[in-house]
């Protein structure tokens, strides 16, 4: 393992994220901070519980999920796009690293920065609303795993995109419309039953279903089933980045 | 070749468009020499040290460096390698400290401050260390991308047209870089249009055309071999046209009819020399002084890069 190699991406990604820190925190924060006086305080407030849980509290999951997923992808498709696209990706592939060094370089920066994003924005809630957090460890666990899974994700997209029209693409024209869709704002049992069918082929639902579950201990399917998906989408992904890496994709002509 | 610490066998490189960019090709680098490969745009040069470097797949073929092959045991034949690519292709927003530590990381080796600032001294990028590199100018750019490619200490160093675009002093800088690395028994491997900076630099010369090395020779023998020399004879009074008398020897006079060049091959049983000065002396035609002239490197190549295959 050339855990040099390991650190030094990791510490040259981790450095582009303090140079950008308010872009890469403050606008996600500022964001997130709009939808908890939109819907906690303003809208939420004619809301009705559900399942328990005021309107406010409710939608805390769901929107620390919004932004992790968004900023997993899009940190992560940024770190490897961009050295391909000025051409320095020259020197990571001469390098003596293994995919899995390079992928544990860069998913592992993307991922810290979206998990730390993702806790300030726990902060920044317990500020507007009564929070609750019942299974803490799971909760971070489930933090972990969804950035790294989207980070893994991103990592792919940033591989597979030609510009930097496909590298917004994916996060606007999927990531969030999943999320919005995905039981942020709503319990899907409030849907009509087609919809609730429909509904659970979006993977995003798991996540955030999983992720209520840590804080309230209701969920709208099985925390189980949450996590398996969580599982089967995190394979996938890796053996996307395997698959690159073999063929060298994109990477290697 | 025993003292190689480059070997290519038989590589074969065909673009998936079905462009065959290298066709078998064979080379040998021996260890602490400057290898110059020269060859017109488009002729494998590139492709060659791509897939020596590891950027890309080979068809065909083995490549080992230092012994350990490129493909299977990437990671030794890597750490020994650095490559100063032939586009200035530099982060735009870190410091010539970071990025230059950052590619020695890279590399798998421990950090070494020393090292890097020795590094950035020899290269006169010290006073930089701490400047952003889109601030910086082409040249500084150059040496910064050679700052990265020698932060882990490499024994071979590919510098794929490294003074492309570079004014002469800083030319003249880098060639000064390159003799100091040599002394210090690092392989240097060049690739460049400047054929100058081969017959300045290089110890052995390689011309690739077409996908296939045509040609391996030492710069000194290959002078020599492929070399016209050129007798210029400048003479005490004008001639009118060269004497019948010397016609063999295919003599041009000059059209002021004060000089006479003949060439000959340095190759050839005869150089014809001594009796076309007797012949001379016989003609009645003196001259004052006479110089020879050998081709240059750049004479040499274009004559080879042209001629059919």
């Amino acid at each position: 393992m050339n855990l040099h190699a390991i650190r030094a991406i990791y510490a040259f990604e981790m450095n582009r994220a303090f140079r950008t820190l308010l872009q890469s925190v403050v606008s996600p924060v500022i964001s997130t901070v709009l939808y908890f006086v939109v819907f906690g305080a303003a809208i939420g407030s004619r809301i009705e519980e559900v399942n328990g849980v005021s309107y406010g509290a409710f939608i805390v999951p769901g929107l620390i999920m919004l932004s992790l997923l968004t900023q997993s992808v899009t940190n992560a498709a940024f770190g490897i796009y961009f050295p391909r696209f000025t051409g320095t990706i020259y020197e990571v592939l001469s390098a003596p690293v293994s995919f899995v060094e390079i992928v544990i370089g860069y998913v592992g920066a993307a991922a810290t920065k979206s998990l730390g994003l993702g806790l300030i924005i726990l902060a920044t809630a317990a500020l507007f609303v009564p929070l609750r957090i019942e299974h803490p460890v799971a909760m971070l666990a489930f933090l972990v795993l969804t950035a790294i899974t989207f980070s893994l994700f991103g990592f792919i997209i940033g591989i597979w995109a030609d510009g930097f029209e496909k590298l917004q693409l994916v996060p606007l024209l999927i990531i969030t419309p999943l999320t919005f869709l995905g039981g942020s704002f709503y319990s899907i049992d409030m849907l009509p039953p087609f919809w609730q069918t429909v509904t659970l082929f979006n993977p995003v639902v798991y996540l955030i279903s999983g992720f209520r579950w840590s804080f309230y201990g209701v969920s709208d399917v099985d925390v189980g089933v949450s996590v398996a998906m969580t599982g089967v989408f995190l394979a996938i992904c890796i053996g996307i980045i395997w698959w690159i890496f073999r063929t060298g994709y994109r990477l290697r002509t | 070749m025993p003292d190689a610490v480059i070997q290519v066998s038989n590589l074969t490189k065909t673009y998936s468009g079905g462009f065959e960019a290298l066709k078998g090709v064979d080379l040998h680098i021996r260890k602490g020499e400057i290898f110059a490969l020269l060859g017109p745009n488009g002729a494998g040069k590139t492709t060659l040290i791509s897939i020596i470097c590891g950027l890309v797949n080979p068809s065909s073929g083995q490549v080992l460096a230092g012994g350990h092959d490129v493909v299977r045991d990437y990671r030794a034949a890597r750490s020994k390698i650095g490559l100063v690519p032939q586009e200035l292709t530099t982060d735009a927003f870190e410091t010539v400290w970071a990025t230059v530590s950052f590619s020695r990381g890279l590399f798998g080796k421990p950090k070494n401050p020393d090292h890097i600032e020795r590094i950035l001294k020899a290269l006169s990028l010290w006073s930089k260390r701490d400047t952003r590199i889109k601030e910086l100018s082409g040249g500084m750019k150059r040496r910064v991308l050679i700052a990265k490619a020698l932060s882990h200490e490499p024994e071979i160093l590919f510098l794929d047209e490294p003074t492309a675009g570079v004014d002469v002093e800083l030319r003249r800088d880098m060639w000064d870089v390159v003799r100091r690395l040599r002394e210090t028994g690092v392989t240097v491997i060049l690739t460049t249009h400047y054929i100058e900076e081969a017959e300045e630099m290089a110890d052995r010369v390689g011309v690739i055309r077409g996908g296939e090395i045509i040609l391996v020779e030492e710069k000194a023998e290959l002078m020599r071999k492929l070399g016209q020399k050129r007798l210029t004879l400048h003479l005490n009074e004008p001639l009118d046209a060269v004497p019948v008398s010397l016609a063999a020897y295919d003599l041009e006079l000059s059209s002021d009819g004060m000089v006479l060049t003949y060439s000959y091959d340095t190759q050839g049983e005869r150089t014809g020399i001594t009796r076309l000065i007797g012949d001379l002396r016989e003609a009645g035609i003196r001259f004052r002084d006479l110089e020879t002239k050998q081709s240059t490197l750049e004479e040499i190549f274009v004559s080879l890069v042209r001629s059919p295959s």
